[in-house]
């Protein structure tokens, strides 16, 4: 069963230097909160995964938490660049970041894989693009059925998973709805996990669309209100997309950047 | 009369008459999202948006700024996961047509949106990289693309194949086993380019008010080919203008 337990004591017991790490919530849902604590407890050398690393992939990037990065699409939505990642692409600071880069259909799959305890996925993906040459985890397979030639992509299978929901119950029983992404199959992926979310309740009145992780498929649960900021959490928060502009001129200089996460992040504690 | 316009008005514009009522489009952020919107919004009511964050049907009634804002799953038919978009709707062929943008594009309406430069390793210039594009190209029976035209984005060779167009010329689709057709129409700011049915070459067939085949040809990284019945693109009407601007003013608020 999941333990609820502090957002600090949470990260200190799912992340460790070294490991394969999925932050993820597609646009929506993206656990900030938890990014920032990572930051604050001085992680280093992490294989950061997320299909798009968004600005909490940059910032931890850009704080030198990550040597490797799995993603598919690294750019800040409607926007334009990230520019800690291509800082750390282009020139290697503040440390040099590995790339494996695949497609969203590639990644999702790769997780469904994870989720379902096989070793790989098939899918019709990649074909003829230049991303074939460039990463060694997109292969081809032949179908023993009709030998037709498909795609292969190996499991996700992270150490852990991170992500933000709308609530839990006091049994650690997780609900969240509205755009839900991979989140999911990636929680189910994992070794360990650990759900922020915006409040604990007594119980989960029904939502549409909404999907429950019962509390015996997770393994942290903390409460981190407003911890998907700038994200969002629907029916809590909405999207501050003047944020992930402003973003752009705050990351795109070294000092500006140090000196906002010092501000911002470092100087701040943690929610309870 | 006509209102006085932007060349990226009549670009938008443009793009958003390639989408009809009942067409079902997978829809890009940027570019494509204005166009598909500004196209629900006049002349195709009926057109289905679906966005790669599992929105099917959204109806938003100002732009978003990202693909998952929450104003498109709000307004949507249906919301389904990540991997359900890609593998039951676009995967098996469901969606009509694809709307992509791109940072280079080639004569064969080969896509790159990953790296500027030679070496993959050491980039010029390090783009934000496929998304779900691929598979969009790959799996939608058709393609719009929608893009500025300059000398750095119409290249004779991307320097980074994303997202395949026509591959190297003629049967490359078929060889490489992509279900879909392909791009039908390349939009940009200077007029409107389709391939030509034998050489897959993108051609100009017709040119927006106010540009000329000389002014494409002199943003064009490649010696276009230019369509004998060359037409120029009726201008924006009064409404379509009205609607782009409210939408643009009302964009990721």
């Amino acid at each position: 069963m999941a333990e609820i337990v502090s957002l600090s004591d949470g990260i200190a017991a799912v992340v460790h230097d070294g490991d394969t790490l999925v932050m993820e919530g597609f646009t929506h849902l993206i656990p900030f909160a938890a990014g920032h604590e990572i930051i604050r407890q001085g992680r280093r050398e992490l294989t950061l995964v997320r299909m798009t690393p968004d600005l909490i992939y940059d910032q931890l990037i850009g704080m030198g938490c990550a040597s490797k990065l799995i993603f598919s699409w690294g750019g800040n939505p409607g926007v334009g660049s990230l520019h800690r990642f291509r800082d750390a692409v282009e020139n290697a600071w503040p440390v040099p970041l590995d790339l494996e880069e695949h497609s969203h259909a590639g990644m999702a799959n790769r997780y469904l894989a994870g989720a379902s305890g096989l070793p790989f996925a098939v899918l019709r993906g990649y074909v003829g693009t230049d991303l074939v040459a460039q990463t060694d985890t997109i292969r081809s397979i032949t179908c023993p059925f009709t030998g037709e030639v498909l795609t292969a992509v190996p499991a996700l299978s992270p150490d852990v998973t991170i992500i933000h929901a709308q609530r839990a119950d006091r049994k650690g029983n997780v609900q969240m709805w509205g755009i839900l992404g991979v989140q999911k199959e990636a929680v189910l992926a994992a070794k360990r996990s650990l759900i922020t979310v915006e409040e604990i309740v007594d119980s989960l009145d029904p939502q549409p669309q909404e999907v429950v992780l019962p509390s015996f498929a997770t393994t942290y649960v903390a409460v981190a209100p407003g911890g998907s900021h700038p994200s969002y959490a629907q029916g809590y928060s909405l999207r501050d997309n003047a944020f992930y502009t402003e973003w752009d001129a705050i990351s795109k200089d070294r000092d500006t950047f140090l000196r906002w996460m010092d501000e911002n992040v470092m100087r701040r504690a943690p929610a309870a | 009369m006509t209102a006085a316009y932007t060349s990226d008005e009549m670009m938008t514009v443009a793009a958003a008459r390639q989408l009809h009522n009942g067409t079902v489009c997978f829809v890009g952020i940027g570019l494509p999202s204005t166009a598909a919107n500004l196209a629900r919004v006049t002349s195709a009511p009926d057109v289905v948006l679906i966005y790669e964050s599992g929105t099917l049907g959204a109806k938003p009634g100002r732009l978003p700024l990202s693909i998952g804002d929450g104003i498109l799953a709000e307004t949507a038919d249906a919301v389904v996961s990540v991997p359900e978009v890609f593998n039951y709707w676009l995967q098996p062929g469901r969606i009509d047509v694809g709307f992509l943008s791109a940072a280079q594009i080639d004569r064969y309406a080969n896509i790159n949106t990953t790296v500027i430069g030679a070496d993959y390793r050491h980039p010029k210039v390090r783009l934000p990289g496929a998304g779900g594009a691929p598979e969009i190209a790959a799996s939608c029976r058709e393609v719009v693309v929608v893009l500025r035209q300059t000398p750095r984005t119409f290249v004779d060779r991307v320097d980074f194949i994303t997202s395949v167009g026509f591959g190297q010329g003629p049967g490359d689709r078929q060889r490489l086993g992509l279900s879909g057709s392909g791009p039908r129409v390349v939009i940009t700011d200077f007029g409107i380019l389709t391939p030509d049915p034998e050489t897959c070459e993108l051609t100009l067939v017709s040119v927006h008010n106010g540009s000329t085949a000389e002014d494409a040809r002199a943003a064009t990284g490649w010696p276009l080919a230019v369509s004998p019945g060359l037409t120029t693109t009726d201008p924006p009407t009064e409404e379509e203008l009205t609607v782009l601007r409210r939408l643009e003013a009302t964009k990721g608020a």
